[in-house]
């Protein structure tokens, strides 16, 4: 059942892609594409409706200065369902998609109507992507029927919202794990009906575990995703989740995705990094290209 | 409000050579006796770069008297060197490889100009091995007697070594380390098209303080080796390259008393089993075959796949082509740079040629990115390749591939045998029994399992039948260099 993963050939061929050199042009062009990939989140307890309208005023311009051609926004806002309606109106015509967590996030160790329930009310309130959490108990212990089938019930509910499926790679452990994860996840999505591109992503992580997403976990699931692709003509998005904290990362990820699926993945309706640091660090990047100097970190909005 | 949730899409590397500028002597002299001397037979020759066709410079080319020179220096040196204490000698070559790691970004570069390779890998895999080989040999220069417990340890003497193109700075320290640690004096005679590196491995001589005539250098042609090998005074032969020169050598040397070493040709076997991770395998195809365009003694340039997964890694196996960068070599992005001369495209070509005559399906990518001048091949492969086809037979030394398939293990170690060279070999699965089972059977030297091209300092390198015999790196590596005397005590 397994599809066999080599771990030491998985991390030589990762670590190729960091070796590219990414300069001038193409490294403005990337780092712009990477903005534009972003989805700028925030997920903690003590979330606040102002802090939420913060992150989409940012969302929306990421930089308050004047650079030409302008900075695009970034791709979404991705929030806790009780902050989906927040979003929603403060994103409301920018073209910033509203992205929920949903189903128990970040564990999902709630029954399954409690699950399916949050994914409900999400999608009343506004969410246009939702991000659940696969069923890693079951996975683990072997009990796959019963993760593909949360899955298919998850998709159903989502409607026409997008569906981002976190696989907690970091709990996962093994490449194999997150391999077979993967392609049982798209299996899975593809059985409540037919996927159009960009409809349905694979999410390595949630960000409350460690590690996150890394190069060669990443590298693995866009190799399930480009054979899903070949066998159906399909095109499944990509979202490396966590510990992706500097432009230069973004950049290798980037490089990656190219050399992996090609030129078509690298748009945000196919590909997207769920950070929150990220963003500054883009932007003081991609200013002091444009300015010729580096900025200090107060001159760029939290959020 | 000035932005706009825009769909950004697309993206394309812009240009990144090595803009470091490499000041080249425009009359590159013979390194004799510790010091750069005009060639007693006032021939020159030019070396170009293989990517532009520029003339860099002139090389000497060494004569019947140059070598006389060279091969007194190395004798008169002998005696003094080879009595220094290992730990003496040790400093010297600890010296040497922090000066080769100080001068790596000029080594890398000038290699790559010379040469053709891509820079990233003269810059990434040669010279970290070239620095790593007299690290781990100035290890091993004070500890002989571990090496060999129980023997009286001797010098060989003057060590005449010819090396090749490909790897011209590794293979000159794979060739001069273990020497040097021994306690030999050396003539070097580095390969016609790619001299200069060398040279500066002879100024770094000079700045460690290296005694005079224990390092001697001698570029020139085949004839300038053919004289160094054939001299009266030399001990000892050690050559890498081509199997009709090895066999020459082992002619005129047979019956002389030189002790020889033969690293040549090769046509090995990659082999990839249904049960591989095969996106994985698929990388060690590439790093098998298209690593350094192909120009590697141990190339996988025969590949045997197991027939149900054929397709499946034809067709991954033409993706990853696609993303190879075929161009400038001093570009920081280029995977496979250009070939080493005219004459060697001349071969690739002659090869691509036969094979397609031959019946054989050429798979190529055809990259735009290829400059006007220079030496290019784009990478490619062969299916539909009979055992009988030239192409699966003979050592192309560039980036083709044969790609054949077999049903059963024993039919995989069958046919990857079923060659006249025994260099090295490589296994794809992900059943550690069948490793094991499929390696102790393969005539082959080297065995890389679920890897391909690896080589490290500590690993000893060389081949089966036609390929050759002796070894280099690890503690084997000591054992060409060293005479052996077994003596026998009587207890008190």
């Amino acid at each position: 059942m397994h599809t066999p993963v080599d771990t030491v050939m998985v991390e030589q061929r990762a670590k190729s892609f960091a070796s590219r050199s990414i300069k001038t042009e193409s490294k403005q062009q990337g780092l712009r594409l990477a903005l534009s990939m972003i989805d700028l989140t925030t997920l903690e307890g003590k979330d606040s409706p102002e802090k939420v309208r913060a992150l989409c005023t940012k969302a929306i311009q990421p930089w308050e200065g004047e650079i030409d051609p302008p900075l695009p926004s970034v791709a979404a806002v991705c929030v806790y369902p009780s902050l989906v309606q927040v979003a929603k109106r403060a994103l409301e015509g920018s073209g910033v998609a509203v992205a929920s967590v949903a189903t128990g996030f970040p564990s999902g160790q709630y029954p399954l109507d409690v699950r399916l329930n949050d994914v409900k009310e999400a999608v009343c309130a506004g969410a246009d992507e939702i991000d659940m959490v696969i069923n890693r108990g079951a996975f683990l212990s072997g009990e796959f029927d019963v993760v593909a089938e949360e899955i298919t019930q998850v998709r159903t509910v989502c409607g026409t919202a997008h569906l981002k499926i976190i696989l907690e790679t970091g709990e996962l452990e093994t490449l194999e794990n997150v391999r077979l994860a993967s392609e049982l996840a798209i299996q899975a999505a593809a059985h409540s009906g037919s996927i159009s591109d960009g409809e349905v992503f694979i999410k390595t992580s949630t960000g409350k575990v460690n590690p996150a997403a890394t190069m060669p976990v990443t590298l693995v699931m866009l190799e399930v995703i480009r054979e899903y692709y070949k066998e159906t003509g399909i095109k499944i998005g990509m979202k490396p989740a966590g510990g992706i904290k500097t432009a230069k990362q973004a950049l290798h990820y980037l490089v990656m995705v190219k050399e992996t699926l090609g030129d078509d993945w690298l748009t945000k309706s196919l590909f997207r990094f769920g950070a929150s640091s990220l963003t500054n660090d883009v932007l003081r990047q991609l200013v002091r290209q444009h300015t010729g100097r580096y900025t200090a970190t107060y001159d760029f909005s939290e959020a | 409000m000035t932005t706009k949730a825009q769909e950004l899409s697309g993206w394309e590397y812009s240009l990144a050579p090595e803009t470091t500028k490499i000041d080249i002597e425009q009359k590159n002299k013979l390194f004799i006796q510790g010091k750069f001397v005009s060639p007693k037979s006032r021939s020159w020759f030019s070396t170009i770069n293989p990517a532009t066709e520029e003339k860099l410079a002139d090389v000497a080319c060494a004569g019947k008297a140059d070598v006389e020179s060279a091969v007194t220096a190395a004798k008169k040196a002998l005696p003094k060197w080879s009595r220094l204490s290992g730990s003496q000698r040790a400093k010297y070559l600890y010296r040497i490889a922090r000066r080769i790691q100080e001068r790596s970004r000029e080594l890398a570069i000038l290699e790559t100009m010379d040469g053709g390779k891509p820079i990233k890998e003269s810059r990434d895999v040669d010279l970290p091995l070239v620095a790593q080989h007299f690290f781990y040999y100035a290890g091993w220069a004070d500890k002989m007697q571990y090496a060999f417990p129980g023997a009286n340890i001797e010098p060989v003497g003057v060590c005449a070594q010819i090396i090749p193109w490909n790897f011209p700075l590794m293979m000159a320290a794979w060739k001069l380390a273990p020497a040097l640690a021994c306690g030999n004096t050396c003539i070097l005679k580095p390969a016609e098209t790619t001299s200069l590196t060398a040279l500066r491995l002879a100024e770094i001589m000079q700045e460690v303080g290296l005694p005079e005539g224990v390092v001697n250098i001698l570029t020139g042609a085949g004839e300038t080796g053919k004289l160094l090998a054939e001299h009266k005074s030399v001990n000892k032969v050690a050559f890498t390259g081509s199997t009709a020169v090895g066999k020459s050598l082992m002619r005129s040397t047979a019956g002389t008393g030189k002790k020889l070493t033969l690293e040549l040709g090769g046509k090995s076997a990659n082999i990839i089993f249904a049960d591989a991770a095969i996106d994985q395998a698929v990388e060690g195809i590439v790093s098998g075959i298209y690593f350094n365009q192909g120009h590697v003694c141990c190339a996988g340039s025969r590949l045997f796949v197991e027939e149900p997964i054929l397709d499946e890694v034809v067709s991954k196996l033409t993706h990853r082509l696609r993303s190879l960068r075929v161009g400038n070599p001093l570009d920081k992005n280029t995977d496979l740079g250009a070939i080493n001369s005219q004459e060697q495209l001349d071969t690739v070509e002659r090869y691509i040629r036969n094979g397609t005559e031959e019946g054989a399906q050429l798979h190529e990518i055809h990259s735009e990115r290829l400059p006007s001048k220079g030496y290019w091949c784009s990478p490619c492969f062969f299916t539909d390749v009979q055992p009988s086809h030239t192409i699966a037979r003979e050592e192309i030394f560039g980036p083709v591939l044969s790609v054949m398939t077999f049903r059963t293990p024993q039919e995989a170690i069958s046919r990857a045998n079923n060659s006249p060279y025994g260099l090295a070999a490589g296994i794809w699965t992900n059943k550690g029994s069948k490793i094991f089972e499929v390696a102790k059977k393969l005539d082959a030297g080297v065995v890389w399992c679920n890897t391909y091209n690896k080589f490290d300092a500590a690993s000893p390198f060389g081949g089966f039948k036609e390929s050759g015999f002796g070894r280099e790196g690890g503690m084997q590596g000591l054992r060409p260099y060293v005479r052996l005397q077994n003596q026998s005590r009587r207890a008190k």
